[in-house]
């Protein structure tokens, strides 16, 4: 860690995402106004001291909906990414320790997996499982696992050779122990970076499928929803708009920046 | 030329693992299409009849080799929604899509080429610093965002264009090119940053090594030693990457499609999702599927030609 805050990206990507974090834990607890709470003396408002960021069609807080929203795609982006983590540890890890024609198989596969744009498979997935926020995070989820699996398999094919591993082995460590006690805790550093690009990639997806109206649907609350919502009122009410899309942008930049200064691309 | 053979071996088991793929993964959806073509009219013995008619019955891969052979001779079945064949609803809708993804690839090219070398030779300065924060704030920016902002600034306040207006190629050429620049720049625009980026770094990776050295111990300026010595080698990854980039402006085409409403594949294959009319999604996916996988083929063989090394591993 202490290396890494040497690195300005990494600590402009910690700020922002800081600050972004902040916001959406508050928001768990407090927002200005009931997110969902109408007014209909103060439809389409601009940006002012009593709504931060103005107010939409139906006079509800711009500002309390953008931290609602960036709360959900936060979880929505953090629950894909754990998916896809983990199931990536077991698949990755295994494949890396025994190796043979079955790594070579699923590598070539995660390969092919990983040459599609993700937005188009995540299309794909959507038809087979259905909209929804769940079906969202399933979908994601089960596409990050060939970008992890990949990196946990190269990095444990790498760790397997090593002097600690043969002393482990020496002292009677089964495979199973050697693979999640010993190899495991080492490659956390370099999967650190991978999980920050996931989130980007997370973020941007669930914004891009909820905007198109395959992804969160309403009544559930999600910055791509949001998004899809301003685009009718783009004319009276910009700052709708740009406001979520602002928050849109720093999650993905502040995610961005921390896999840029961890070394991950 | 065994590279070539190789890697179009490759190219061809990938297409038929894609295609079956494909097919396969519209067969798990569980439903019966003929209760929503049939509608109120729906009785067994017609929906037996329409079942043999779109060829549902008999086994899965008697099925797919049919279904294929209709994608390979322009047939690919009928449009559940619209009962007529997948073909007429496509018809006009992949020239959009095409130009759009084309246009947009064109600009990231365009922008990223110049700003990347721009960046690497002015390493260290405040024009450089400056242009780094712009560069990493654009690539954070979604291609649907950026297009709702030109629909705003361009469409709505100044009026260069009229939101929600396409006009097809063939009614105006000019016109279709004209609107089109609104959506292939806001899909063009974080895809450049990220390309520059990768330009600039590859660039200053050269510029360390030895034979740089050389060419600025005999006097050349830093301009020259770029122009001359740095860049074909620094283009060399740049190259790789700009031809798979297409994929992703097809990807960027297909969102960015539904904010400025153009008539291309991203908007019908949003609706046949939303319909659950599959041989419509079907044929889009395997279409968007061959282009990505048959640009990662040219981009080796481009790699190959320009990096005769890459023949060797």
């Amino acid at each position: 860690m202490k290396q890494y805050l040497k690195n300005k990206n990494f600590r402009a990507g910690l700020l922002i995402t800081g600050i972004m974090i902040l916001a959406i834990l508050i928001g768990l607890v407090w927002t200005p106004y009931d997110p969902n709470a109408m007014s209909g003396s103060e439809k389409l408002q601009g940006p002012s001291g009593a709504h931060l960021f103005g107010t939409d069609n139906f006079g509800r807080d711009i500002f309390s909906r953008v931290i609602q929203g960036a709360g959900a795609t936060f979880l929505i982006a953090a629950a894909a990414v754990a998916i896809g983590l983990i199931v990536g540890l077991i698949v990755g890890g295994l494949t890396g320790f025994y190796g043979g024609v079955l790594d070579e198989v699923l590598m070539r596969i995660a390969d092919s997996i990983l040459a599609f744009p993700s937005i188009l498979l995540a299309l794909v997935m959507i038809a087979i499982l259905g909209k929804g926020k769940y079906n969202i995070i399933i979908a994601l989820g089960i596409l990050f696992v060939p970008s992890f699996a990949r990196i946990v398999r190269t990095e444990v094919a790498k760790q397997k050779n090593t002097d600690y591993v043969r002393n482990a082995r020496l002292m009677g460590a089964s495979n199973m122990r050697i693979l999640f006690l010993h190899i495991m805790p080492n490659i956390i550093p370099v999967l650190l970076s991978s999980v920050a690009i996931g989130f980007n990639n997370a973020v941007l997806s669930e914004a891009s499928m909820s905007y198109l109206g395959v992804g969160v649907q309403p009544p559930d609350p999600s910055l791509g929803r949001l998004l899809s919502e301003a685009q009718g009122y783009l004319f009276q009410a910009p700052w709708y708009a740009i406001f979520t899309g602002v928050a849109i942008i720093l999650l993905i930049l502040g995610f961005g920046l921390l896999a840029d200064g961890m070394g991950g691309e | 030329m065994t590279y070539v053979l190789k890697k179009t071996g490759v190219l061809i088991v990938s297409l038929i693992l894609i295609s079956l793929l494909a097919f396969l993964a519209f067969q798990i959806i569980p439903g019966d299409p003929t209760t929503k073509l049939l509608g109120t009219d729906w009785t067994p013995e017609r929906a037996e009849a329409l079942r043999e008619q779109l060829g549902l019955n008999g086994n899965i891969f008697a099925r797919y080799f049919q279904w294929l052979k209709g994608l390979l001779s322009g047939d690919p079945g009928i449009s559940y929604s619209y009962f007529m064949p997948v073909k007429e609803v496509m018809q006009g809708k992949i020239q959009v899509t095409a130009a759009l993804s084309l246009l947009s690839w064109f600009l990231v090219m365009l922008f990223s080429i110049p700003l990347g070398i721009l960046l690497a030779r002015f390493q260290g300065s405040h024009l450089e610093r400056a242009g780094i924060v712009l560069n990493q704030v654009f690539m954070a920016v979604p291609p649907f965002f950026l297009g709702m902002l030109f629909t705003y600034l361009f469409g709505l306040l100044l009026k260069w264009f009229t939101p929600g207006a396409y006009v097809p190629f063939s009614d105006s050429f000019w016109g279709a090119t004209g609107y089109m620049a609104f959506p292939a720049l806001a899909v063009a625009i974080p895809k450049a940053a990220k390309t520059a980026k990768l330009l600039r770094s590859s660039i200053l990776n050269e510029m360390n090594k030895a034979y740089v050295r050389t060419a600025y111990s005999r006097g050349n300026s830093r301009w020259a030693v770029l122009r001359d010595h740095v860049l074909r080698n620094a283009m060399l990854p740049v190259i790789t990457y700009l031809a798979m980039s297409l994929a992703d402006t097809v990807a960027g085409s297909i969102i960015v499609e539904q904010v400025f409403a153009l008539p291309g594949l991203g908007r019908l294959l949003l609706s046949s999702i939303g319909n659950r009319d599959f041989p419509v999604a079907q044929c889009i996916v395997v279409i968007i599927a061959f282009v990505v996988v048959f640009m990662n083929y040219l981009a080796d063989i481009v790699t190959q030609y320009v990096d005769p090394r890459v023949r060797l591993n």
